[in-house]
């Protein structure tokens, strides 16, 4: 396989990975929105309400950087990052 | 000050924009206290701050195609994201926003999670290919990656058709504010609001849209979050209330459960003024069916990827890892405004039906409620109404009724704010509808400026001509948008949620396999767009006009079906007709790595 084939390969893995927790917290998880809200979640509120005003939100935040900085990484092990500073 | 080095003095000249800000709503408030009038601030305020972006507008003047196009292609991450986000943000978001949730709860806010959660789509699945292919347009993309005009004209018209569904709805929203804050006749103010927004972007094209859009930001969030804390502080509801309403959410379930949810008799309800609705809904518990708040979250998550003025301001970065960064800054940057939003309605809702606040109004007799000034003051906006339905002279919670927009636009005066910060929302309210529409309206025209003039039509036209063309272009769809939000023909809400229908029926798989997918080829791809546009808006049509539908799909949700139509489409037809040429396969190769020349850069 290619340097280019293995680089693509791990960039479809990485892909797959933030696909699957982005589909947890903005789909997976309201399939149980009514039997999640009984529970009480962070800061008190109850939980499918919390996650829907700031849990899922802050997640998608974080997860877009965790993925950029993993696919920089894949980036430089194979030698295709950009040279010069962003 | 927009020459040499100014991209390195960026943090230092917005930081003093942001520190003239404040100091001018201090100026404002100092100013009110010695008795300025209410109508003076708020002149004051949009007068002022639509100056500034007129003159951010006319220092970023160009005549390059590359900075009227790209804006240079050198727009740091940080301010490429607040621009995102103004561009993002729009009317919709900051005035009706807080309304709907307050009045919908749950079912609502599966918009919170898909305006949010597409931007993990775009981040993952397209803006860095896009930026590493180098094109100035979506439709760019689309002709280069697929090949032949007719692909390309197809995108220019699926990105027409959802911009410009946008785009009267947030013209309509320019004029709403300036005609309220400057007080003349809506007619007239639609056109107001239109000159401020060419005014940005006509001279500096997309770099006169990104300095302004940063600039807009600034007034926006600080417009929207300033309110929310002071408003909470008052209260005594908490001090940081993202993080401290958990007792107030409480306690609205508990007044819900004390008052119950009358239903109103539709002879009652037709006394209502049009637009104004009650408190029908729980605020925190789950009130819709988990497919109504799935399908609603991913129609909207599809059609932010498919969109083309947020896609476009990807294409600004210095380099493809920046643009994958600029995505994170520019979520963030909406988080700010979006996780406010269901605290101001807390806020808002507590604030008005709570009995034991000295705000609260249900409970006290209709008499002493319509003489509480702002009640009058909103009353007469066609923004709150109340009447006895059952003649008990108490102010119940069924009989009590309010305008979506009344939420952002009247809970700081309910609080006992000062009307400085009236001014201050109106501002905001204006910057937020002037971004998006500028953002807008600039994406169509360079579409039709740059894939159907200079690519179709005359390929060998000089730059300047080019330009020209773009910048008459400009101000005739700005017309066009204009005059048809003079009409008043359909609600701001409403039809913005419509244009994420049409751009995911249209462009979401063509673009994303056409990156993911070296199988897809041009025939499959104008299937795609074409089938997927017109299934969409016939299903569109058809629910509007009596249909029943199926599979739980509403005239909100109406580009999940146009989605599989055209990923149907494209992958039949694209299987059905010859893959494409080795020099695409190789091209798709190389998009894929982001080192290296840009695409079209090359050719």
């Amino acid at each position: 396989m290619s340097k280019q084939e293995q680089h693509w390969e791990k960039s479809k893995g990485l892909l797959m990975m933030t696909l699957a927790i982005w589909f947890v917290f903005s789909i997976g998880i309201f399939l149980f929105g009514a039997e999640m809200n009984e529970v009480t979640g962070p800061f008190g509120y109850p939980l499918t309400y919390w996650f829907t005003c700031q849990g899922s939100l802050g997640i998608f935040v974080l997860l877009i950087f965790w993925f950029a900085n993993r696919q920089e990484k894949i980036d430089e092990e194979f030698g295709f990052s950009e040279k010069g500073d962003d | 000050m927009i020459k040499g080095n100014f991209i390195d003095n960026l943090p230092k000249v917005y930081g003093i924009y942001t520190g003239g800000f404040l100091a001018f709503i201090i100026i404002m408030s100092i100013a009110e206290q010695m008795g300025m009038t209410a109508k003076t601030i708020g002149i004051c305020f949009v007068a002022f701050t639509v100056a500034i972006y007129a003159i951010i507008g006319y220092l970023s003047r160009t005549a390059q195609a590359d900075a009227y196009y790209v804006a240079g292609r050198q727009v740091p991450t940080v301010f490429n994201g607040m621009a995102t986000a103004a561009d993002w943000m729009s009317g919709a978001s900051f005035v009706a926003m807080a309304g709907g949730i307050y009045f919908k709860g749950y079912g609502y806010m599966a918009l919170l999670v898909g305006w949010t959660g597409g931007y993990v789509l775009v981040a993952s699945l397209l803006a860095p290919y896009l930026r590493k292919f180098g094109c100035y347009t979506v439709p760019d993309f689309i002709g280069t990656r697929y090949g032949g005009n007719l692909s390309r004209f197809m995108a220019v018209v699926v990105l027409t058709v959802a911009s410009f569904t946008y785009v009267t709805a947030q013209i309509n929203a320019t004029g709403t504010i300036a005609s309220v804050a400057l007080d003349i006749p809506f007619q007239y103010a639609v056109y107001v609001g239109l000159v401020s927004i060419l005014l940005c972007s006509m001279l500096g094209g997309m770099r006169g849209v990104t300095w302004t859009q940063v600039a807009q930001y600034i007034v926006l969030i600080i417009a929207y979050l300033l309110p929310v804390f002071w408003i909470s502080n008052k209260m005594g509801a908490g001090f940081f209330p993202h993080f401290m309403l958990a007792d107030e959410v409480a306690r609205i379930g508990e007044l819900e459960q004390q008052f119950g949810f009358v239903a109103n008799t539709k002879e009652s309800l037709a006394m209502v003024p049009k637009g104004l609705a009650g408190i029908t809904k729980a605020h925190s518990a789950v009130n819709a069916t988990p497919w109504a708040f799935i399908s609603l979250a991913l129609a909207m998550m599809m059609g932010t990827a498919s969109l083309p003025h947020v896609m476009m301001r990807y294409f600004t970065t210095p380099s493809v890892k920046a643009a994958r960064k600029s995505v994170g800054w520019s979520l963030f940057f909406i988080f700010l405004l979006y996780s406010s939003a269901p605290m101001l309605a807390t806020l808002s809702k507590l604030s008005l039906i709570d009995p034991s606040l000295p705000t609260g109004i249900i409970g006290k007799s209709i008499a002493e409620v319509q003489a509480i000034d702002w009640y009058q003051n909103w009353n007469q906006a066609n923004l709150m109404f109340v009447s006895d339905f059952n003649g008990n002279g108490t102010l119940e919670l069924n009989e009590f009724f309010m305008g979506g927009k009344a939420v952002v636009l009247a809970t700081p005066e309910i609080a006992g704010l000062p009307y400085v910060i009236s001014g201050l929302v109106a501002a905001g309210g204006m910057a937020a509808a002037m971004s998006t529409a500028d953002g807008l309206i600039l994406a169509i025209a360079n579409a039709i400026s740059h894939d159907v003039y200079y690519k179709i039509i005359d390929p060998k036209a000089e730059t300047a001509k080019r330009l020209v063309v773009a910048r008459v272009l400009l101000v005739v769809i700005g017309f066009a948008g204009a005059t048809i939000a003079a009409l008043e023909i359909q609600g701001i809400l409403g039809s913005v949620i419509w244009a994420f229908d049409f751009a995911m029926s249209g462009l979401f798989f063509p673009l994303v396999l056409g990156v993911w997918w070296k199988r897809a080829n041009k025939e499959g791809a104008i299937a795609g767009m074409a089938l997927g546009l017109i299934s969409g808006a016939a299903y569109l049509v058809w629910v509007r006009t009596g249909g029943s539908g199926f599979l739980g799909i509403t005239q909100l949700t109406f580009g999940i079906f146009g989605s599989a139509v055209s990923l149907v489409s494209m992958v039949v037809v694209s299987l059905m007709t010859s893959e494409p040429s080795a020099a695409t396969q190789r091209m798709v190769d190389e998009v894929r790595v982001p080192a290296g020349r840009s695409i079209i850069g090359k050719q």
